[in-house]
């Protein structure tokens, strides 16, 4: 009884070992193609709210220059901004925000002057599974309901509390709107995409996020309110080179793709508001 | 039971033993505690003492510091009260099954905690497999400082149980046998036998439970959000303080480590352990 339960574990043991050298294997291949020769990297620091597109990007270049392969790193600009400021080795950065460029370009750590690539917007979404009390716009105001916005100090936070001052000023919200609104927070998140993820749940009755976020697979999953254009913001996203891109040339030319027609559609197939349709290099 | 060693310092080590024995073991020994130290030290050397003065001051974190102590305790009991017979039970019992459900229960250990919270949301969750019923009847726990507590034992409460687990199991059942020969009850055994020869284990099980509790970040945020003064507890807040301003970030850290040390403390005098 005893040994055949001894054998019983060894044999998990065994499957388990085989299992972890097995994907080891696998994700060795993956980074490191046989018999290929080096390829020349090209970093991309990029918003984490830029990682659909902008991973079709990165295979849209790739197919372009087959001796190149791009390296992405998303998170939030703030953090990228932090990173680069510490000396990480960077060609390319695409920030959600002007602010967090503009500490960068103070530091004098870029090559050019930095070039607004995309837009967003906010909206309002709602869970789709249990639809709460809200039927509009206006309903957000009602007491007792469940918001989730995100913290004043990310950006799509302090958007938020733009559109809602914005809105008290709209007729048909009335002036206390945005304070009736915020009391009904009950929680501020650290990232849009946390904010997106209580939403989805069913666990928050709304929550303030960029349009780009609803993306195909989100949309089923919420129902979408659109703000009034009056008190909408617009989030205007730049891109520039680093001083220190061991790749100029090649990073000029990403940063090309992005302001081409091709990287223009990428975009806006992944609901961001293209700035530039077939606008070269000024 | 053989006599402890008796302590000796570093230098009456090296008198009575001099050689590579006694060097090695005094070098040896020194990394862990220099390397555990350095990233504490660090937090103090950057921040100002006026500075720190000033930012505990302040509303927030205030608000950050009462919440903490309050759910980590209010974790701390009632991981004791429900942890004691689920130790003494798991510890005395045998039924099919055991092992499996024993390491079921300490997966919360090795999970990544936004994982656990994960898992609080799709169980606690307005529409999830609890959460849903509970909130039929008018009460829901996500965003709730109820959710922060819930969050703080889930993770905490294997730690207490292991601890009391092996200090249950540690205690001779002879002694028992001898007691409820004379006639001692099982509760009388269990009171006045088991807990004294356990209280050690018990002790240190609650001091890991606690600290686990006062430091949990990644289960809270997911399921109980961050909300100033409902869910917002230390790690948050210095998590938060972090997106904007380091300073206030290492102020904050400084202050959890200072309550940290002082508890810890506290827990490990012999109010607590007993004598040795």
């Amino acid at each position: 009884m005893a040994t055949a339960r001894g054998k019983g574990k060894f044999a998990i043991a065994l499957v388990i070992v085989v299992a972890m050298v097995w994907v080891w294997g696998r994700s060795s291949r993956y980074l490191k193609p046989p018999g290929g020769k080096a390829k020349t990297p090209l970093v991309v620091f990029a918003a984490a709210s830029l990682t659909d597109p902008f991973n079709e990007m990165k295979n849209l270049f790739e197919r372009q220059h087959r001796d190149v392969r791009v390296v992405m790193n998303f998170a939030g600009s703030q953090e990228l901004a932090l990173q680069i400021e510490q000396g990480a080795e960077c060609d390319v950065f695409a920030a959600a925000d002007q602010r967090w460029m503009n500490d960068v370009e103070q530091r004098q750590l870029l090559s050019e002057r930095p070039r607004d690539f995309v837009q967003n917007d906010l909206i309002v979404v709602l869970p789709a599974r249990n639809p709460g009390p809200v039927q509009q716009l206006p309903d957000l105001s009602r007491k007792g309901l469940k918001i989730v916005v995100a913290d004043e100090a990310v950006p799509v936070g302090r958007y938020t509390r733009e559109v809602l001052n914005r809105m008290s000023r709209l007729s048909g919200f009335g002036l206390s709107f945005a304070e009736a609104v915020l009391k009904n927070v009950v929680s501020e998140e650290d990232n849009v995409k946390a904010v997106l993820g209580k939403v989805q749940l069913g666990e928050a009755d709304a929550g303030f996020v960029y349009r780009s976020d609803v993306s195909q697979r989100v949309k089923e999953e919420v129902i979408v309110l659109e703000i009034p254009p009056a008190a909408n913001i617009v989030a205007t996203y730049p891109l520039a080179v680093l001083k220190n891109s061991t790749h100029l040339e090649l990073s000029r030319e990403f940063e090309d793709l992005v302001m081409s027609p091709a990287g223009q559609d990428i975009l806006a197939n992944h609901r961001f508001i293209p700035v530039s349709r077939g606008k070269g290099r000024p | 039971m053989s006599e402890p060693l008796s302590p000796r310092t570093p230098l009456s080590l090296l008198r009575t033993f001099p050689g590579f024995w006694s060097l090695s073991l005094i070098l040896g020994a020194a990394i862990i505690p220099i390397f555990l130290c350095l990233p504490l030290l660090s937090l103090f050397v950057q921040v100002p003492f006026t500075e720190l003065a000033k930012r505990i001051s302040s509303p927030v974190v205030l608000n950050a510091l009462r919440l903490s102590l309050l759910t980590s305790f209010s974790s701390a009991v009632i991981i004791v009260v429900f942890g004691l017979p689920t130790a003494y039970f798991f510890a005395t019992s045998e039924f099919p099954g055991k092992r499996a459900l024993e390491v079921l229960m300490n997966l919360p250990m090795v999970l990544p905690p936004t994982v656990a919270g994960l898992g609080l949301l799709l169980a606690f969750g307005r529409s999830g497999l609890v959460g849903g019923w509970l909130a039929r009847m008018g009460w829901s726990i996500p965003f709730s400082t109820v959710a922060v507590v819930l969050a703080q034992l889930f993770v905490a409460t294997p730690f207490f149980v292991n601890a009391a687990r092996s200090g249950f199991e540690a205690v001779d059942p002879h002694l028992l046998k001898a007691a409820s020969s004379l006639g001692a009850s099982p509760f009388y055994c269990f009171l006045r036998i088991v807990l004294p020869l356990s209280s050690r284990s018990l002790a240190v099980g609650m001091a890991m439970a606690w600290a686990r509790s006062l430091g949990e970040f990644g289960a809270t945020i997911t399921f109980a959000g961050n909300l100033p003064g409902v869910t917002q507890t230390m790690p948050l807040a210095v998590y938060m303080a972090m997106q904007s301003d380091l300073q206030a970030a290492v102020a904050l850290s400084v202050l959890l480590l200072i309550v940290s040390f002082g508890i810890l403390m506290a827990l490990r005098t012999r109010v607590f352990l007993g004598p040795r």
